[in-house]
């Protein structure tokens, strides 16, 4: 890998740090970045699906995510995770984000993770061939491509310091405020850089100077390379070892601070973790006079450092690099109130997940009104069984006759006179856990019964043990010999139709048992559908999860709502047409047992 | 700093509660007390009876070694061996009531080096362990680049440290390696020297130090020398330093183990102190250590890096003798936070004007910064210049400032408003003047 970070790289944010996950996505965007370099949030605490933010002008979504396993599953491609855990969490993070595997880098944000941890996780990412950015690190940046949250800093001195696209220099440090220095540094006296790494401050780090040097020495983009080592540690060493190995090639300007070390005892601790001298070796005289000594360019002071990269990158009469297009972040930009996935009205034609509505509506579409569900409820095309069972189950539950109450309701109400959306209204307002709500609960006590392996005997106890007879089970006249053929249909189509139907499968073999207890308790078409849909999601791919929500988010009833209102319009309309005056009870139907209240 | 050395009493402690643990074949008496005068050993006394039964050892627990050709261990009276618990206790009155005078490096047994001159505030009194030099080993582990290092003798005692290259078995283990693969490694590395009736039994030993070493999460750790007599063990001197980022996790292992300063090194100022708990307290980095609390030059810079160069820049162009301080605010800290560590700064650069009369040196620096807001923590420093104008006039004060990051244009001008508004002399700069400039400004103008 001669790129740490293409402008396909994207990453997985863990912990929603917002104000650098913005940043990243201000940088995508003033680079012109087709996506956002963020793919997703690791999120432990957050209740929340996503968040929200800035896109240039638009707003976008970026999915949240429990644990660094489904936002890995859900978005395999993303290959750098950004580890802003705490020092506590951080290594539990990282070790995982390990076993889960897929990821080319990680960067850990935390300052003093415990050194032992630091190190077998160091260790560990290094025998995966994973490059580890930090611990204590504000990251890396890929001009031109990609970089880590807040690495540097405002978008204003992006621009300035020449970061938003690649210039000729790798640049190497173990600060992260000196990086951005630098970086602005590499600008005013070269062309700016190519790859930078700020490998962080605390003893052990993941990737040290040689390993990102080694890769830069692969990458054509860079020219030359600088790198600003610390007193302490033997880091610096290695680089002079491989330059004088001919494995780094490519020039080199190199300082480490902190000469002032050797004026102090080692009581004195200056800067990072990382910076104290155990050693002789390991002062930042010996270390810069040891690059010297190596062919390395080293300049008197850091004062005057930038003179002496403007020397070398002078002497490589590098051609200039053509400033690239930005684009031009929004002064002011206001977060929208509210969000919309599933169709659009602001183009030439209307659309239905993306699809114009002629497209779905007309009869040549072939089409039918289970397509569009599908595309507006669940902003997918379902294949034709299952949209043919969605018409199916709507054209079942349209009406079931006058008496029952929602019915009874909206009738009532459309003789008092009110129109057709208020008596609608008031016949749908009587949907719920007693009416229409057993679809729901079939779906959900059923599938928690198959899930959890309950067999038709233990489910039965379980529902005893809930103290609620089982929703979608038993008929007020219908039984296994005098079968609801509306029952019998949807199971037919099922049968014929569906890849599998483990649920009815499972289903059946509790009303065997229920059943063989009582002539009438039978699955009834409430349970067939709230179970049947359950096997036409799982056929279709969903996992359980997303089932479960579907299912608490009461979309089973929405099938039912939507169904039963063509019949109240029916029975309204039937009311108007019948021109009924007002209904008033009979009162001999009503039993009076008031008694004169007491004092208290 | 993640390594800090703790005392030799501790390092006894925690090995001692985790002893049957790491060392479940071996005895340990744990005799030990730490006292700080010869009353305090009478005391101890009261409730240890071996500190009169036995005859006794004492040295200072001070965090520096060398303590037998610095003459400050006791372990006779008129011969080795001899001393009592009322020896021991004004023995140590004795050396406790005046300055003593460290040597810290030795050619031979003759003091090289400058040496440190304080009082001696903490001893340790141990019973007195008749034994062979035969059964004196050495052992310490420690980590060096990327592995861990056990260094093993048959021989303890200063002959080791004098002829180490001879007398040490080094073995070096990777921190992937498994605790089958220590066991093995140390039992084919027994040193040779150990007499071969005893080997398996220092290999046993050797292997629960290292265990230890790592579980417990030391830094360092080293006994020399340690008494194997068949199962028995004493721990004669033990130095150790703790990897202190692991304590959230060895709350329980380690307790409430402190972290004193060195013998003959300044305690802490009670600034510094404070600097220090509230830096423990918030998520950012506040860092303040005083070189010079008389000198003219003070450092408020950002950042663990920038303030380095600042520091190096300073003794380049003039030296560390004008040097005040050293210090670093960094990783985003509040306007509360920023105000706190300003007027700690200028609380103490006030105090007294310069010897020579000349004018004080601020310089408020700092690199462009990542995602600290500037103006935000310069907030933080006008408060605190508010608050200690009048002093920082009457003191004398320059103020130069070079800084960039989020919200840097503000914040300058901000810093360059106030300053103006109070009558301080201030010089402003941003990211175009080189982060280090100032330095050089402020001496040549100086």
């Amino acid at each position: 890998m001669a790129k740490l970070f293409t402008k396909d790289t994207q990453a997985i944010f863990w912990n929603n740090n917002r104000s650098a996950i913005q940043r990243m996505l201000d940088y995508d965007y003033t680079i012109k970045r087709e996506t956002p370099s963020v793919a997703a949030i690791v999120a432990p605490t957050s209740g929340n699906k996503f968040d929200k933010f800035f896109f240039g002008a638009d707003e976008v979504m970026i999915p949240l995510y429990k644990t660094t396993a489904e936002a890995k599953k859900a978005h395999p491609t993303a290959e750098a995770l950004l580890n802003f855990a705490s020092f506590r969490t951080a290594y539990d993070v990282t070790m995982e984000a390990l076993e889960i595997g897929g990821f080319k880098s990680i960067m850990i944000t935390a300052e003093g993770i415990p050194e032992r941890l630091a190190r077998g996780m160091n260790q560990k990412a290094r025998e995966d061939g994973v490059i580890v950015i930090g611990p204590a690190t504000v990251g890396a940046i890929s001009p031109g491509a990609f970089k880590i949250a807040n690495i540097g800093g405002t978008i204003d001195n992006i621009i300035n310091s020449k970061l938003h696209r690649a210039g000729s220099c790798g640049l190497v440090t173990r600060s992260g405020g000196l990086f951005n220095e630098l970086g602005n540094i590499i600008a005013i006296n070269a062309d700016g850089i190519a790859e930078g790494v700020a490998i962080g401050g605390d003893r052990f780090v993941g990737s040290v100077f040689i390993d990102n040097l080694l890769r830069m020495e692969q990458n054509p983009d860079v020219k030359y390379m600088v790198l600003l080592g610390e007193v302490g540690g033997t880091e610096e060493y290695k680089v002079i070892e491989a330059i004088k190995s001919g494995k780094l090639t490519k020039p080199m300007v190199a300082w480490c601070i902190g000469t002032i070390a050797k004026y102090y005892d080692s009581g004195v601790q200056f800067g990072h973790a990382g910076a104290s001298a155990n050693s002789d070796m390991e002062t930042a005289e010996a270390k810069n006079k040891a690059m010297a000594d190596a062919g390395i360019h080293v300049p008197k002071s850091f004062n005057d450092l930038p003179a002496k990269i403007k020397e070398v990158y002078e002497s490589l009469n590098i051609a200039p690099i053509a400033e690239p297009e930005m684009n031009t972040l929004p002064k002011t930009r206001r977060s929208k109130q509210f969000i919309c996935t599933i169709s659009d009205d602001r183009g030439e034609e209307a659309t239905y997940a993306g699809f114009p509505i002629s497209s779905v509506a007309l009869p040549s579409t072939g089409k039918g009104i289970g397509d569009v569900i599908a595309l507006l409820w669940f902003k997918k095309q379902y294949p034709k069984w299952a949209t043919e069972f969605i018409e199916t189950v709507i054209k079942t539950v349209a009406d079931h006759g006058p008496a029952v109450s929602g019915a009874h309701n909206a009738k009532v109400t459309a003789r008092a006179g009110k129109s057709v959306v208020e008596s609608l209204v008031t016949g749908l307002l009587t949907i719920g856990p007693r009416f229409g709500g057993a679809i729901d609960g079939a779906a959900q006590y059923f599938k928690y019964a198959n899930d959890n392996n309950l067999d038709p005997k233990a489910f039965l106890k379980y529902m005893k043990g809930q103290g609620i007879p089982i929703p979608g089970i038993g008929h007020r006249i219908k039984s296994l010999k005098n079968p609801d053929l509306r029952v019998t249909g949807l199971m037919d189509f099922a049968k014929e139709n569906f890849p599998s139907t483990p649920l009815l499968d499972y289903a059946r073999t509790v009303e065997a048992l229920t059943t063989s207890k009582k002539e009438n308790l039978i699955l009834n078409v409430d349970g067939t559908i709230g179970i049947l849909m359950v096997d036409m999601w799982r056929a279709l791919g969903y996992g359980e999860d997303e089932i479960d929500e579907f299912i608490e988010s009461g979309t089973l009833n929405a099938f039912f709502i939507v169904g039963r209102s063509i019949g109240f319009i029916g029975h309204v309309l039937d009311e108007k047409r019948l021109a009924m005056p007002m209904y008033r009870h009979p009162m001999d139907d009503i039993l009076y047992d008031v008694q004169e209240a007491d004092e208290i | 700093m993640a390594q800090k050395a703790i005392r030799e009493y501790d390092a006894k402690s925690i090995l001692a509660k985790h002893w049957d643990k790491y060392f479940p074949n071996f005895s340990y008496a744990y005799e030990t007390v730490m006292v700080r005068d010869g009353s305090d050993l009478l005391e101890a006394a009261k409730t240890n009876s071996w500190l009169n039964e036995k005859k006794l050892v004492a040295k200072p627990d001070m965090l520096f070694g060398k303590r037998g050709k610095n003459d400050l261990v006791l372990f006779k009276d008129s011969k080795p061996g001899d001393v009592s618990l009322a020896k021991a206790a004004s023995w140590i009155n004795d050396k406790s009531s005046q300055k003593q005078t460290v040597y810290f490096e030795f050619d031979g047994d003759t003091p090289t080096g400058e040496p440190s001159i304080d009082m001696l505030t903490h001893f340790l009194v141990e019973p007195f362990m008749p034994h062979t030099q035969e059964e004196e080993y050495y052992i310490s582990a420690t980590c060096v680049g990327d592995n861990d290092m056990l260094y093993m003798s048959a021989e303890g005692g200063m002959e080791v440290e004098e002829g180490w290259d001879e007398k040490v078995t080094e073995v070096s283990f990777a921190i992937t390696d498994t605790e089958e693969e220590i066991a093995q490694k140390i039992k084919a590395n027994t040193p040779a020297d150990v007499a071969d009736q005893d080997k398996e039994a220092f290999a046993q030993f050797a292997i629960g130090f290292f265990k230890a070493y790592r579980d417990l999460n030391f830094a360092y750790l080293e006994i020399n020398p340690f008494v194997m007599q068949g199962r028995t063990i004493e721990l004669l001197d033990m130095v150790a330093k703790l990897d202190d980022t692991a304590g959230f996790m060895m709350v329980e292992e380690w307790g409430d183990v402190p972290y004193p300063t060195p013998f003959g090194m300044d305690a802490k100022s009670p600034e510094e102190e404070a600097v220090e708990v509230a830096d423990s307290k918030t998520g950012a980095s506040l860092k303040l250590t005083l070189l010079k609390p008389e000198a003219r030059i003070w450092t408020m810079v950002a950042g663990g890096g920038a303030s380095v160069v600042y520091a190096d820049t300073i003794a380049d162009f003039a030296g560390i003798d004008d040097l005040a301080n050293y210090g670093e605010y960094s990783g985003g800290p509040t306007t509360g936070e920023t105000r706190f560590y300003a007027e700690t700064l200028l609380d103490l650069m006030t105090r007294e004007k310069d010897a020579q009369g000349r004018e004080k040196i601020l310089i408020i620096g700092g690199a462009i910064a990542n995602f600290t807001d500037v103006a935000k923590t310069f907030t933080g420093i006008i408060q605190a210049f508010e608050e200690y104008a009048d002093k920082m006039k009457e003191v004398g004060v320059k103020i130069y400032v070079r800084r960039g990051g989020p919200n840097y244009e503000k914040g300058l001008k901000d810093i360059k408003e106030a300053a103006d508004r109070l009558g301080l002399w201030i010089d402003v700069h941003g990211p175009d003047t080189h982060l280090t400039e100032v330095v050089r400004m402020a001496l040549e103008e100086a």
